[in-house]
């Protein structure tokens, strides 16, 4: 037994390493990396020897402008794209989760965007948000309002281009929401709709007494994972606007990504890409924190 | 049901007729685009007629394979993704059931590094890894586009939560017929598992199929490329011609169009799973 027990955690060693290995120097290393990076003075190119700074990168990445704009349109990202997201998501999700013909092909085609390569996707929301009375969306919203809309060129605006990402974000990703918690809607037991049918009550306060309340853990995690999302932004914004007009559009990592290469300054893009991740980690454990909470007070 | 209320049901196929449509119409786009002329792709977007094309041809496919590498783009893909999911299932299962089932000195230690790891984005850690690559002198290939990812925390998470389901009776009793570890999780576990296997690896597929960040870095080589990049290349080339990209866009797409719709069961039952449990 003893014998059986030493191999046993040899075998898991065994088993582990290659995952351990890999793990490790290409994620905890360059993490690692970051770290030590944000608090030195490397540039590419530059003859000057590296040092210490402390915090100097930190403040100077809190000072740049177009840093700071990509931390507000990343939160404005979350704040308006979660929330439609989610509930286009569940109201998606809700007409689904009934006896109907042709379900699988709702389903089917609502999700498709879901699988998308996000560069496919901005690419083809080029076209659609095309300047000038020929583009699909000029089109549609100059018939809808019979004429009265001004054709504008969307991606080169500086009010419309957010925006316009936005909506190429929320075509793609509506579907993943919809198909999480039509599964979470269908775990739900029917005999708590029965249940509460019984005590008299009608369509819309099952929705909130049973409906909601089963959701829960769905619910959260949709909302997790697309806020996390909403601060990963980068495809769209690369292909779409390059951040522009004039950094209207631009996005934490697309800052990140420019800070490196554009202008050579490796230690700035280091504090940056470190406070990117305190961001998502504070989210993260706000939002299971908040997850715990409701648990408890059940 | 009897007696059910017809009104509802009529307005419930409605809405959803009309959302899905506002969905698929991008989709449906893209295809009617890819057959007609270049300059009637945007002249007739917001027209009824540019929905029904007059003549469909399959020039803009040719010309997509005239102007640029495409089967080039493709291989890339299909070798990177095909490393990714390959060894990624391999090397994930065996952490995945090491951590589920194997007693050891360290395996909680473990676990907790799994899941914190689990917190970190890649775009965290994207430009460190570049230069940490680059000085040794590694970049522009195919492997160092996949490597990096075939270790992955979430899969080793899922793997680990599938094997902790799984009743334990049938490895016990390979183990009483004197089966070592390896042989239990080869003739045991495996075979029972293929539900795992087979949600990970279309996760993991489709998720990397459209990976453009690392490869926009790490690659300048036109040949080693994958797909993402190459219509991100091909729409900024000139002669601007929509209806080629549109075409590039469906052969693009083609393949994890293929993948989802046959195994839809296993991918929305592996992304539902992951949502549920939370």
């Amino acid at each position: 037994m003893i014998a059986w027990r030493h191999q046993e955690a040899r075998a898991a060693w065994l088993l582990m390493s290659p995952a351990l290995l890999g793990l490790g120097a290409f994620i905890l290393l360059p993490f690692a990396l970051a770290l030590v990076m944000s608090f030195t003075s490397l540039r590419l190119g530059s003859p000057l020897s590296v040092e210490f700074v402390g915090l100097d990168n930190y403040r100077e990445a809190f000072a740049d402008p177009a840093f700071r704009r990509g931390l507000l349109n990343n939160a404005l990202f979350a704040l308006i794209v979660v929330p439609i997201q989610t509930a286009l998501g569940l109201a998606l999700a809700w007409l689904l989760d009934r006896q109907l013909r042709g379900r699988w092909l709702f389903r089917t085609l609502l999700f498709m965007p879901v699988v998308f390569p996000l560069s496919l996707v901005a690419v083809i929301w080029v076209i659609l948000f095309a300047p000038g009375p020929d583009g699909l969306l000029n089109g549609v919203l100059s018939a809808l309002t019979l004429g009265a809309w001004t054709p504008r060129d969307f991606l080169n605006d500086p009010v419309w281009a957010l925006p316009a990402v936005m909506l190429t974000s929320i075509w793609q990703g509506t579907g993943f929401q919809m198909v999480v918690l039509l599964a979470g809607l269908q775990a739900i037991p029917r005999s708590l709709y029965e249940a509460a049918a019984v005590d008299g009550a009608g369509a819309w306060r099952q929705f909130w007494h049973v409906t909601l309340p089963g959701l829960r853990n769905p619910l959260i995690f949709v909302v997790i994972v697309t806020t996390i999302l909403s601060f990963r932004v980068f495809d769209q914004v690369r292909i779409m606007t390059r951040g522009g007009p004039q950094d209207a559009s631009t996005t934490v990592i697309h800052e990140v990504v420019r800070t490196a290469f554009d202008r050579g300054q490796v230690a700035l893009a280091g504090a940056m890409s470190v406070i990117f991740f305190l961001l998502v980690l504070g989210l993260t454990l706000v939002q299971r924190w908040s997850m715990r909470q409701r648990e408890e007070g059940r | 049901m009897n007696g059910r209320p017809i009104l509802p049901m009529i307005a419930t196929y409605l809405v959803l007729l009309a959302v899905t449509l506002v969905f698929f119409g991008p989709v449906l786009f893209m295809l009617v685009g890819s057959l007609k002329p270049d300059e009637l792709v945007l002249a007739e977007a917001a027209s009824w007629r540019g929905w029904v094309p007059e003549s469909v041809s399959l020039e803009n496919y040719r010309s997509v394979f005239e102007r640029v590498p495409f089967g080039s783009y493709l291989a890339s893909s299909l070798v990177i993704n095909g490393t990714i999911v390959g060894l990624g299932l391999v090397v994930n299962a065996f952490a995945g059931y090491a951590l589920a089932r194997l007693q050891w000195w360290g395996r909680e230690a473990m676990l907790a590094v799994v899941l914190a790891i689990l917190v970190i984005p890649f775009e965290a850690i994207a430009i460190p890894l570049f230069y940490q690559l680059s000085a040794l002198g590694w970049r522009d290939d195919h492997l160092v586009q996949a490597i990096p990812f075939v270790a992955n925390p979430l899969a080793i998470y899922l793997f680990y939560s599938f094997f902790l389901g799984l009743p334990k009776a049938l490895e016990e009793a390979a183990r009483i017929d004197g089966a070592g570890v390896f042989r239990t999780f080869v003739a045991i576990v495996i075979p029972n598992s293929r539900a795992a296997f087979a949600s990970v690896a279309i996760v993991t597929f489709l998720f990397h199929w459209g990976i453009y960040l690392w490869p926009l870095l790490m690659t300048t080589s036109e040949s080693v490329r994958p797909l993402p990049l190459g219509i991100a290349t091909f729409y900024t080339l000139p002669p601007l011609a929509w209806g080629d990209i549109l075409a590039f866009g469906v052969l693009m797409v083609l393949p994890v169009l293929v993948v989802f719709v046959v195994f839809q069961r296993w991918f929305v039952a592996g992304v539902a799973a992951t949502g549920i449990k939370g």
